[in-house]
């Protein structure tokens, strides 16, 4: 679950030409990944060359099912160490998705103490700004 | 990506995972000779080139040399002033070889590296090697808040894929893969506890801690308060203002000068697939630290010694975690076993089986971002460390873990 406090700017992602593919695909709703074409393999983050066969044209965006599992994830607990646009306590989970790879976000909907490893989630998105769009991570049935 | 780092997946200390090496040049051929530190404190109330000055010019001292001897300098990426400037503060004019290390703690023992690559290779005679911080009065990098004051926007696309989301400070990112830890092997938080006890018990017998004077018990660990889930107030290193230095030569010039040498028997420094600044979290496993291991590997081929030949270690504990999964990397005990290895404290004080951060480490003797680690190896190798390790002659001392991080194995002449 995450509450923003008012008035507290949210930090906005650093977009750059390798990795505006992903965050343009968010600002729709939609959650992409990189994937090379000959190896198949899919890497996050996004990156210029397949770190396999180092080709930089074979590189492209491919729609995750959006589900996975949390992987491991951490509740930030005290404003010792938590930013402060958040209120406490807040969860970031590492989720793995279908696709293999693992990304972090905070949840959606579940109280921080519920959170557990191997709990099955799906993404879902949220409109903080005109322009800036982020994801997150609900309940899903197994 | 699990197919790269097989020889990781099966990971044990094994000396054959490379041939053993004969053209590393630094092997037994530079030494650390001098050392120097300003007082440990949570508010300096100077700035830091004026520390950073200080620790250097005890170092020289330390060492018998005159600032004119000085004629090389290595440092971190992230100071906050010029390297020229500290040049100027401190008269040096001969200054022919300067380097910087990246990767933030990690780089720790990379500069001692870089240090002895330049004196044994003839660019440099004597470098000294610095870092100066005001971690707990300036702008604090372990602190939620300091994030906010100075960016709205993440400043590297591969922060960006975490700041958003409040995932900030070295303890959370490292919290993500310290629980995926404890979860696969069972670790308890009481387990947990005995490395941040140790090393209170060992900042007591050091009057330079910050933590002198104030031991905590097992009962106090567990009932301090959580920071991050799955980590305690106790389990955070010390946010420290101060600085510290230390000099380089080759081994011949180091038999001439004050102080007993201490010689860099190996140094390593290791970068390995999907490394990030500590979200590592697309490697095949995370419970696990993939650049402590291959550093190690590396450190005990150049060295020809094993984990069972080390006397005294200081590991890198910017969190308790972060020490103890090194334990398991290094080769001084078996994977997931750390937990187990430390209960009770004995494996890991003096007199245990390996002795760790003698004067405290990061937790409770100072954060100056592990040169304090170096020099308690330096002193544990000149017989001067207030919990000496009897009669030892190898002293191990690692850098950062979860990102790309090195190592130094110093020994007696």
């Amino acid at each position: 679950m995450v509450e923003y406090v008012k008035g507290i700017p949210i930090m906005r992602p650093y977009i750059d030409q390798d990795n505006r593919g992903y965050w343009d695909a968010v600002k729709q709703h939609k959650l992409v990944l990189q994937r090379c074409r000959v190896c198949k393999e899919f890497y996050h983050p996004p990156r210029p060359m397949c770190p396999v066969c180092h080709s930089q044209d074979t590189l492209e965006w491919v729609p995750s099912s959006g589900k996975g599992i949390v992987y491991s994830f951490v509740n930030f607990t005290s404003d010792r160490m938590a930013y402060p646009a958040f209120k406490l306590p807040y969860s970031v989970v590492l989720v793995e998705l279908e696709e293999g790879v693992r990304i972090t976000a905070n949840t959606h909907e579940i109280p921080a103490e519920e959170v557990y490893i191997g709990m099955p989630v799906e993404v879902t998105f949220e409109d903080l700004a005109p322009d800036f769009t982020l994801y997150r991570f609900k309940k899903r049935g197994a | 990506m699990r197919k790269v780092l097989s020889e990781y997946m099966e990971r044990k200390y094994r000396a054959d995972l490379k041939p053993p090496v004969d053209g590393n040049l630094i092997k037994n051929r530079a030494a650390i000779v001098g050392i120097g530190q300003t007082k440990y404190s949570r508010f300096s109330n100077r700035d830091e080139l004026d520390m950073a000055c200080e620790a250097i010019k005890a170092a020289v001292d330390d060492a018998g040399l005159t600032m004119q001897d000085i004629d090389g300098i290595t440092a971190f990426t992230i100071d906050r002033f010029a390297m020229p400037m500290l040049v100027n503060c401190l008269g040096m004019r001969n200054i022919r070889y300067s380097s910087e290390v990246t990767g933030g703690g990690g780089a720790a023992c990379g500069v001692t590296m870089h240090a002895a690559a330049a004196v044994v290779t003839g660019m440099a005679n004597y470098v000294v090697v610095f870092r100066s911080l005001n971690e707990a009065s300036g702008q604090r990098y372990g602190r939620g808040d300091s994030y906010a004051e100075y960016m709205l926007t993440a400043v590297t696309p591969h922060y960006g894929y975490h700041w958003p989301f409040g995932f900030v400070t070295p303890l959370g990112w490292a919290g993500v893969w310290g629980k995926r830890w404890m979860y696969e092997f069972g670790i308890t938080r009481e387990q947990i506890g005995w490395w941040p006890v140790v090393l209170r018990e060992n900042a007591q017998k050091n009057p330079n801690a910050i933590f002198y004077g104030r031991p905590i018990t097992l009962k106090d660990y567990m009932e301090s308060p959580m920071i991050v889930d799955p980590l305690k107030l106790h389990d955070c290193c010390v946010d420290t203002d101060g600085a510290a230095a230390y000099i380089v030569t080759t081994v011949e010039r180091a038999r001439d000068l004050k102080q007993r040498p201490a010689i860099i028997m190996a140094a390593a420094q290791s970068c390995p697939i999907e490394q990030e600044i500590q979200t590592i979290y697309n490697r095949p496993v995370i419970s696990g630290l993939v650049e402590t291991w291959y550093m190690a590997q590396e450190l005990y081929r150049i060295a020809g010694v094993g984990p069972e030949d080390i006397d005294v270690a200081q590991i890198y504990d910017p969190y308790s975690i972060g020490g103890i999964i090194q334990l398991e990397e290094l080769g001084f005990c078996e994977r997931g076993e750390s937990g187990r290895f430390i209960e009770g404290g004995d494996n890991i004080r003096v007199g245990g089986k390996i002795p760790v951060n003698t004067a405290g480490g990061l937790l409770s003797e100072a954060y100056i971002h592990g040169y304090n680690l170096v020099i308690e190896g330096v002193r544990q190798i000149r017989g001067t460390s207030t919990n000496q390790v009897p009669d030892c002659e190898l002293s191990l001392v690692t850098a950062g873990p979860g990102v790309p991080t090195s190592g130094i194995i110093l020994r007696r002449d």
